[in-house]
């Protein structure tokens, strides 16, 4: 049986979600997720012509919050699991913007 | 060269800030410039285990900036993860929606030239969160969450313009209509209303047509610098294409800064990469059915819209486009206005204390006319005494400042501060002839005629003003010394 899943796409999908995975990754990755296909595949088997498609599993609707503002954390808490800041900011690396003055 | 024919093809992406007390998925407060990172709380810093709990009024708002662009609202609307990663975005993925926007397919109107309306057709407008703030320090960045889940709705048009003063236009139109239904204080000095212009040109030459390349401009702040980018980029999109006949593809639409000091775009990203935004549906945020109750309730909530509140003034009072305009602006000033004009004052003299003194007092105090909490029908007395000569214009700007100050009626500060016109005849009679003793010469220049006669009239008119300290009405004091100078 061929692959569903080939390792270019597990490059693909690895590149998006910001993984680094070695080759031997790849290989086994793309071994599992098109196991995890065929299986979902068994879903074909079923005559789904007069189920209207789902937006959310519950098949629940209209759940809100009215618009009062509740107390927030403040920033000595917002900050105090950061891996760095200044007190005031999250700290991270330089942000690069393309071509940008 | 032969001239050129041409045409700019422009379309909008615009985010609108909604007016909510708090965030769209937490209660976080939204608060401009608030000390950095203090509006934050588990769901907006995107902590795991956190739910997201939609924010009724922000809905309803969308739906009400949705009816007044003349959208189609969706009776069943739900919310998309869109996956990018920033560090100003937590969750690594924005809620938004993707297939299925809150309204769609409307339009807006705008006045192209005095009685000439076009129309922009507006292709989606959907409900959606806020990213933070990046600030750029040195070698490293700086992030602010406080934004992150501010209520946006992002509005895209169909490339319905052709100039830049034509998307300036739509652009002051759509904040005209988002401040007025309170659905947005749309400040685009505060980033409330954002604009990005997608531009291209259709050129013809030698009989054929071509399309200059995509570019999409950002960083503009002001409506002066939509209008300058927009002309800017069409100009160095024909230019460009003469030199070297690059015409639109796939992939070569680019991203241009506005420079606003040195007025021209830059080149920010040359190929727009291809995005896979991997959206789906969020899970913890149920879907929205909008049933016809509450959407006839949200439609209540619509009124007469600024552009066809201005084109009623012009047509049924006869007011200058300029001032109908400066009248609409501002929903509470219009209703005010037509609160007064219900109250019996004249459209003309009402419009002209609201337009002239009312403006200046309100720009010194910081806000809008309406918000200094004149009644109507004070205002109406006072337009009316103006109109009969009880008192003359100046004195009535006057008596508007004291009405800005108090409650007190217009006729009772007009009494207090001696600003009522002597119209009396028999009183003015006395002091006019007293006047006319006192100046004998003056008396005999007027009855010479001749060159002096004008200006000893002018003297003795001056005269009577003075022994009444300005209080007698001018009309009414010519007429007597017109008849007695005969
Ligand atoms: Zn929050």
């Amino acid at each position: 049986m061929s692959k569903k899943i080939d390792a270019q796409q597990v490059k693909k999908v690895a590149m998006l979600s910001r993984l680094d995975l070695s080759d031997a990754e790849i290989e086994r990755f793309a071994s599992q997720l098109s196991e995890i296909v065929t299986y979902v595949e068994k879903m074909n088997e079923l005559d789904t012509e007069k189920v209207e498609p789902m937006a959310h599993c519950l098949g629940i609707t209209n759940r809100f919050g009215e618009d009062r503002p509740a107390e927030s954390l403040g920033t000595e808490k917002a900050l105090a699991n950061a891996p760095d800041h200044d007190g005031q900011f999250f700290i991270v690396p330089r942000i690069l913007e393309e071509n940008s003055a | 060269m032969a001239k050129l024919k041409y045409k700019g093809l422009i379309g909008l992406e615009i985010h609108v800030q909604l007016a909510t007390a708090s965030k769209l998925f937490c209660r976080c407060a939204v608060e401009f410039a608030a000390e950095p990172n203090s509006r934050v709380c588990p769901g907006c810093l995107g902590m795991p285990g956190s739910m997201p709990v939609m924010n009724k009024q922000a809905l309803e708002r969308a739906i009400l900036a949705g009816l007044a662009l003349n959208c189609n609202i969706a009776e069943f609307t739900k919310w998309d993860h869109k996956s990018y990663f920033y560090p100003d975005l937590p969750n690594n993925y924005q809620i938004s929606q993707y297939d299925i926007p809150v309204a769609a397919d409307g339009y807006i109107e705008i006045e192209t030239q005095p009685g000439q309306i076009k129309r922009v057709r507006i292709r989606r407008a959907h409900l959606e969160e806020d990213a933070g703030k990046n600030m750029h320090a040195g070698n490293y960045s700086q992030v602010d969450i406080n934004r992150a889940g501010t209520p946006l709705i992002e509005i895209v048009t169909e490339p319905d313009m052709s100039t830049g003063a034509e998307v300036r236009a739509v652009a002051i139109e759509l904040q005209r209509i988002v401040r007025y239904l309170g659905v947005s204080e749309a400040d685009m000095q505060k980033g409330q209303m954002r604009f990005e212009p997608n531009i291209n040109v259709i050129i013809e030459q030698n009989g054929d047509e071509f399309r200059t390349p995509i570019a999409e401009i950002k960083n503009l702040n002001s409506f002066r610098a939509i209008q300058g980018s927009v002309d800017y980029e069409i100009e160095r999109q024909i230019e460009q294409f003469l030199e070297s006949g690059t015409v639109m593809e796939m992939g070569n639409k680019s991203t241009r800064g506005w420079d606003d000091s040195r007025q021209v775009t830059v080149l920010q990203r040359e190929k727009e990469e291809a995005h896979d935004y991997r959206c789906f549906p969020v899970q913890n945020i149920p879907p929205v059915k909008v049933t016809p109750q509450w959407f006839d309730e949200i439609r209540g909530r619509l009124c007469e819209l600024p552009l066809s509140r201005q084109r009623r003034y012009t047509q049924q009072y006869g007011l200058s486009d300029y001032d109908a305009r400066v009248l609409t602006a501002e929903r509470g000033v219009a209703e005010l206005f037509e609160a007064a004009l219900k109250a019996g004052g004249d459209a003309k003299r009402v419009c002209n204390l609201i337009t002239q003194a009312g403006m200046k007092l309100a720009k010194e105090a910081q806000i809008n006319f309406d918000e200094f909490g004149i009644k109507p029908d004070k205002l109406a007395v006072l337009a009316t005494m103006i109109d009969e000569g009880t008192v003359n214009a100046s004195a009535g700007d006057k008596i508007l400042t004291k009405m800005t100050q108090s409650e007190a009626s217009p006729d009772k500060i007009a009494e207090d501060e001696n600003l009522i016109q002597k119209s009396d005849e028999s009183e003015l009679e006395a002091v006019v002839d007293q006047s006319l003793a006192e100046n004998p010469q003056a008396v005999e220049e007027v009855k010479a005629g001749g060159k002096k006669s004008k200006k000893a009239r002018g003297f003795l008119l001056g005269q009577v003003m003075q022994k009444t300290k300005g209080q007698a009405n001018p009309k009414v004091v010519s007429a007597i010394l017109g008849r007695k100078l005969e």
